[in-house]
C-alpha cells in the first residue's frame, strides 16, 4: 500500500483553492456580469488565459516570479519572511490563478442569466447592493455557484503542470497525488500508480455524479 | 408635487429620438403615460426611478431633488422612496409570496403594512406558496403589493396589466384604483389601453415623438386622439361583397365593393366616420 499522504495534501489543498476562490470570484463576476467597458473586457481576458496557456507556462512564469533571486521573490522574502518556491502557500498561490477561470466563468453567466429587474426591485426596495447580492442574487443562482465549487476541486485535484513547477515534489509539502502518480510510474511502480490513479479516477467521478444529480433536482424544483 | 423635465436620446430599432418631457403631477394624483409602443414610456419610468440616467433636467419630489443634471445631483433608487412594478415583474423565485411582500420591509418598519396587503390583494391564502406556482394575474398582485410595503412617495406601474385577459385586468384595475386611494399614493402608469387610461387616471401625459402633452382634463384627451388614431385592423377573410377585419378589439363584417383589390392578412385602415352607432 502506497503512503496516502499525497492524497491528504491534494484534498487540502482543492479544498483552500475552492474556499479562497469562491470568497474572491464573486465580487469579480458580478463585476465582470454587471459591467460593460474596455477594461472589463481586458480582466476578462486575464481571467480566462489559464484556459488556454499550457498550465507549465503558468508554473514557469510564477517560479521566476516567486523565485527569491528575482524581485518579487526577494520581496516577500525580506518583508515577510515568506518563500514561495516549494511550499504549500505557493501551489495555494499557483491553484487559485490556475483554477479561476472555472469559478468565475459559471458565476458569471449565473449572474447575467438572471433578469436585470430582480436587482433593480431589490434597489426600488431600498436594499442596498450588498444585501441584493446575498438575499437576491446569489440564492437565485444556486445551480451555478455549485457547478463553480465542484469544478473548481475537481480541476484542482487533476492539476499537474503548474504544480510541478512550483512545488516540486517534497514529501509531505509540496507532493501532490498527480504528482505521485507520475513518479511512481517513472519508477515502475505500477502497482502504486494504479492505486493513486484509481482512487482520483473514483473521486472526480464522484464529484461530478453528486453535482449533476443535485443540479438536475434544483431544475426540477425550479420548473414545477 | 412632482416636477420633472427629461431629456434623453433614445436609439431605437428606428432609430434615434430625442426625448424631451415636462410634467407636474399632483401629489395623491393617478396619471398615465400614453403613447404608441417604442415611444419613451419604460425610458421615463425608468428615469424616474433612477435606472437610468437621463442626459439634461431635473426631478422634483416636494421638498427633494431627485436628480439635476446641472447641479451633479443623482440619488439612487434606494434613496428615491420609489416603488416600481415591472412589465415581468421581477418577483424574487427564492422567496414566498409573503416574502417577497415583506422583503420590503426596513428594520423599524411595521410588519402589520404586509398582512393587511396580503388581505387586501387576496393573497393571504397562498402566503406560503411560492412565486413559481403562481398564475400571472396571482403574480401581478404580490408585485404591486410589495411595491405598496413602503408606502412609496411615487408608484410607478410599467404596463402591469398587459398580459392579463380581460376579466383579470378589469378586477386588476379595481384593485389598483382601490389601493391608491387607500394609501394616498401618486402613482404613474404606462398604459397604451384608452377604457383603462379614462377608467383609471386624474390625468394623462400623451407621449408622442419625444414630447409630452399632458392633459388634466381627460374630455380633452380624448379629442386629441380621436382626431389623431386610426382604426386598423387586418383582413382576416373577403367575401364578394363583404369582408372581416379584425381590429385590436372587435371583429368587424363591412360590406365593400367586390372590385377592391383586398387579401387575407393585409393591414387595411378604417374610415371611423362612415361607421354607425347602436343604442
Amino acid at each position: 500500500m502506497p503512503d496516502l499522504q499525497p492524497l491528504w495534501l491534494t484534498l487540502k489543498l482543492a479544498l483552500c483553492t475552492t474556499i479562497i476562490l469562491f470568497i474572491i470570484a464573486i465580487p469579480i463576476a458580478s463585476w465582470l456580469a454587471y459591467k460593460k467597458n474596455f477594461f472589463k473586457t481586458v480582466v476578462e481576458v486575464f481571467v480566462s488565459l489559464p484556459l488556454v496557456l499550457p498550465p507549465s507556462v503558468i508554473g514557469f512564469y510564477l517560479l521566476l516570479a516567486f523565485s527569491p533571486a528575482n524581485f518579487f521573490g526577494a520581496f516577500l522574502e525580506k518583508h515577510f519572511d515568506l518563500r514561495l518556491v516549494f511550499s504549500f502557500e505557493g501551489l495555494l498561490i499557483g491553484s487559485v490563478i490556475y483554477s479561476l477561470p472555472f469559478m468565475v466563468h459559471p458565476i458569471q453567466s449565473g449572474f447575467a442569466a438572471l433578469s436585470p429587474a430582480l436587482r433593480e426591485a431589490s434597489y426600488s426596495l431600498g436594499k442596498t447592493k450588498r444585501q441584493t447580492l446575498f438575499k437576491v442574487l446569489l440564492p437565485n443562482i444556486k445551480p451555478a455557484l455549485l457547478t463553480g465549487l465542484v469544478l473548481t476541486f475537481a480541476h484542482t485535484v487533476g492539476e499537474f503542470g503548474v504544480v510541478l513547477m512550483i512545488g516540486g515534489s517534497i514529501p509531505g509539502q509540496t507532493k501532490l497525488a498527480s504528482v505521485a502518480v507520475y513518479e511512481e510510474v517513472e519508477a515502475l511502480n505500477y502497482h502504486n500508480a494504479n492505486v493513486y490513479a484509481a482512487i482520483l479516477l473514483v473521486l472526480s467521478f464522484a464529484i461530478l455524479l453528486v453535482m449533476f444529480l443535485y443540479n438536475r433536482r434544483l431544475q426540477k424544483i425550479t420548473i414545477i | 408635487m412632482i416636477y420633472f423635465t427629461l431629456g434623453k436620446t433614445l436609439f431605437t430599432a428606428d432609430g434615434a429620438t430625442n426625448l424631451l418631457v415636462d410634467c407636474s403631477i399632483k401629489k395623491g394624483d393617478f396619471v398615465s403615460l400614453y403613447g404608441a409602443s417604442g415611444v419613451g414610456k419604460t425610458s421615463i419610468l425608468r428615469m424616474l426611478a433612477g435606472f437610468m440616467e437621463p442626459e439634461s433636467g431635473q426631478i422634483t419630489a416636494g421638498e427633494k431633488v431627485w436628480y439635476h443634471q446641472q447641479k451633479k445631483i443623482n440619488y439612487t433608487p434606494q434613496k428615491r422612496s420609489i416603488g416600481f412594478v415591472f412589465q415581468d415583474y421581477a418577483l424574487f423565485p427564492n422567496m414566498t409570496v409573503q416574502e417577497n411582500i415583506g422583503f420590503a420591509l426596513s428594520k423599524n418598519d411595521d410588519p402589520h403594512i404586509v398582512t393587511e396587503l396580503m388581505e387586501l390583494t387576496g393573497l393571504t391564502p397562498l402566503q406560503n406558496r411560492r412565486i413559481q406556482t403562481l398564475s400571472g394575474g396571482q403574480q401581478q398582485r404580490v408585485a404591486l403589493a410589495r411595491a405598496i410595503v413602503k408606502k412609496p412617495g411615487l408608484l410607478l406601474l410599467d404596463e402591469p396589466l398587459s398580459a392579463l385577459d380581460d376579466e383579470m385586468r378589469r378586477q386588476l384595475q379595481d384593485m389598483l384604483l382601490m389601493l391608491h386611494k387607500r394609501y394616498q399614493l401618486t402613482t404613474i402608469l404606462v398604459s397604451h389601453h384608452i377604457a383603462e387610461i379614462v377608467k383609471l387616471s386624474d390625468s394623462v401625459i400623451h407621449l408622442q415623438d419625444g414630447q409630452s402633452t399632458q392633459y388634466d382634463d381627460l374630455d380633452l384627451f380624448l379629442q386629441s386622439i380621436a382626431f389623431s388614431t386610426e382604426l386598423t385592423g387586418s383582413v382576416l377573410k373577403k367575401t364578394a361583397n363583404m369582408v372581416a377585419v379584425f381590429t385590436e378589439h372587435a371583429l368587424l363584417e363591412l360590406p365593400v365593393s367586390s372590385d377592391m383589390a383586398l387579401k387575407n392578412g393585409m393591414n387595411v385602415t378604417i374610415d371611423k366616420s362612415r361607421l354607425n352607432i347602436l343604442p
